[in-house]
């Protein structure tokens, strides 16, 4: 399974843990408009973490925080595991 | 300094039946046999006056020695058997101790007089009971130095006198902390002033072990932590043990372990009691029930005053520790002689609830919450042992909660998934969002400190 799946995976099993309704998942999408609140990026994050041994916001000094689904998506797949 | 009213424990040898003893896996000592007998060996002075530290590798000998000093030495230190020699330095300074009485051979006592420790075969040396001893003891916190807490024998014994010490004269006690512990030393001068026995544990002994030579001595009262308990629960060894009377203290009593131990004794008294080394013992509830009713709050017939400020139980009581010891030791009670236990509660209906410590809420983008509280919910789960809510580091919301769970002997691994759905349903049906863990893991092991409570890395 790739990154990107892995990742609308997740955010699909939180959505439903979380009673969010989730809008189709595109790469443009910005991540307001998920309907995730920060807690839900948060678990969305640490799960990331367990599961690819990756966590791009902490690793990197000076992570800006991506504004879109796209960005979200590279910034898993540019950080070598 | 000497008020004719002193008494002091070795008074207490003679009451209650002539059987009395006190023992450990290997020794068993009559109460009634030791009056004026002495443990202490190679002594060179007399120790009236002295202040002493004891540190004997089990806690029989300090037993022992804790009878034949009390009303003696003018302050005795408690070593908890897990303190090591570079740590108790500096505390032996803080507590001006002159005099070491250990088992453990000493190859450097420096300025102080060391003293041997045996069982009590000699006779003793006659000293007279002139003075009310003053007994220190650790705070059990789990970083940096312990601080030394001053008690009286009166505070500490304010509870049991209380309740009538009479009450419990053919008791054989047993607890699954270390008397030099303040819930272990309630035990057992529970034991000594109300006229009963005690069987004590050894170090390293296997709860297994302990429990069968519960059993073989006939106990009959039992205490510990929550955390005890769940791992006597979880071990099996409650099987043919009825103990009469079943204590918790230490920790959080939730619902669950409440419950557990109700079905696993249906025979016994399972209550409940606050008590910390600082407060000392504020009330008990033998309801059954967790929490404690809201009517405690104020002043009840024992004398011991409670008030909750800022969320915190604050309790005023003559059971409470004198001071805090050590040249530079902070206050132990604000200015109206309230100590702060630090431990936080919420009014729900007409009961208070213990929710968690103040120094262990995990901050979710300034949400709060008290691992404690998600604990007590996700230990109603029929399946959960035990387990342990924690913080981990989030770059989103600076943390999340994540929880440890220890399943029951004999889950079958194929219902994990779905206990674990269960688990989580259960916690958004009584936690709000964020308290929700966004974690579950099942664990084996979950540690536990010295002290018996469950240890907290990020507390």
């Amino acid at each position: 399974m790739s990154v990107k799946s892995k990742i609308f995976s997740a955010m699909k099993q939180i959505a439903e843990e979380q009673k969010v309704t989730l809008p189709p998942l595109e790469d443009d999408l910005s991540l307001h408009e998920t309907g995730f609140d920060s807690l839900a990026f948060a678990i969305l994050v640490a799960r990331l973490e367990d599961e690819l041994s990756i966590d791009p916001f902490t690793v990197a000094e000076d992570a800006a925080f991506p504004s879109t689904l796209g960005e979200f998506v590279r910034a898993y797949e540019n950080v070598p595991a | 300094m000497s008020p004719p009213d002193i008494i002091a424990l070795r008074q207490y040898l003679g009451e209650g039946p002539k059987d009395r003893s006190i023992s450990d896996a290997r020794h068993s000592v009559s109460l009634t046999g030791i009056i004026q007998r002495s443990c202490l060996t190679g002594r060179s002075c007399d120790l009236s006056g002295r202040s002493v530290l004891l540190a004997t590798s089990g806690q029989l000998l300090s037993a022992l020695a804790m009878i034949e000093l009390d009303g003696v030495a003018r302050r005795v230190l408690l070593c908890p058997p897990d303190l090591d020699w570079d740590r108790l330095q500096v505390l032996l300074e803080q507590a001006e101790i002159d005099t070491i009485v250990t088992d453990r051979p000493l190859h450097d006592a420096g300025k102080y007089i060391r003293i041997g420790i045996d069982l009590p075969e000699r006779r003793d040396e006659g000293w007279k009971v002139d003075r009310a001893t003053e007994w220190l003891m650790l705070t059990s916190g789990t970083s940096g130095l312990p601080k030394i807490v001053r008690h009286s024998l009166d505070g500490l014994a304010g509870a049991i006198i209380a309740e009538g010490p009479a009450r419990y004269r053919n008791a054989t006690w047993a607890t699954f902390y270390d008397i030099r512990r303040y819930g272990g030393l309630q035990i057992f001068l529970r034991a000594l002033i109300g006229g009963g026995s005690m069987v004590l544990s050894e170090p390293g002994e296997a709860i297994a072990a302990y429990v069968a030579r519960l059993r073989a001595g006939g106990v009959t009262h039992v205490s510990g932590t929550p955390s005890h308990w769940r791992k006597l629960l979880m071990s099996g060894a409650a099987a043919n043990f009825s103990p009469r009377y079943v204590r918790l203290s230490g920790e959080i009593a939730d619902q669950a372990v409440l419950d557990g131990l109700a079905r696993a004794f249906p025979q016994a008294s399972i209550g409940h009691a606050y008590a910390s080394t600082e407060a000392g013992v504020g009330f008990s509830v033998d309801d059954g029930r967790e929490g404690f009713p809201a009517h405690l709050i104020g002043r009840n017939r024992d004398g011991v005053e409670m008030k909750v400020v800022d969320g915190s139980l604050r309790i005023r009581s003559l059971r409470t520790a004198r001071a805090y010891v050590g040249a530079e030791a902070p206050p132990l009670a604000d200015a109206e002689g309230y100590v702060d236990t630090g431990d936080m509660v919420e009014l729900r209906g007409e009961r208070y609830h213990f929710v968690g410590r103040r120094g262990g809420i995990i901050n979710i983008g300034g949400l709060k919450v008290h691992p404690e509280e998600v604990e007590a919910v996700i230990n109603r789960h029929a399946s959960v042992q035990m387990s342990r809510a924690r913080s981990r580091r989030s770059p989103i919301t600076g943390a999340i909660v994540v929880a440890d769970v220890i399943l029951a002997d004999g889950t079958d691994r194929e219902r994990h998934e779905t206990i674990r759905a269960e688990i989580l349903s259960q916690c958004k049906d009584y936690l709000a969002v964020w308290k929700v863990p966004a974690m579950i893991r099942f664990v084996e092991l979950l540690d536990v400190t010295a002290a018996g409570k469950l240890a907290r890395s990020d507390a």
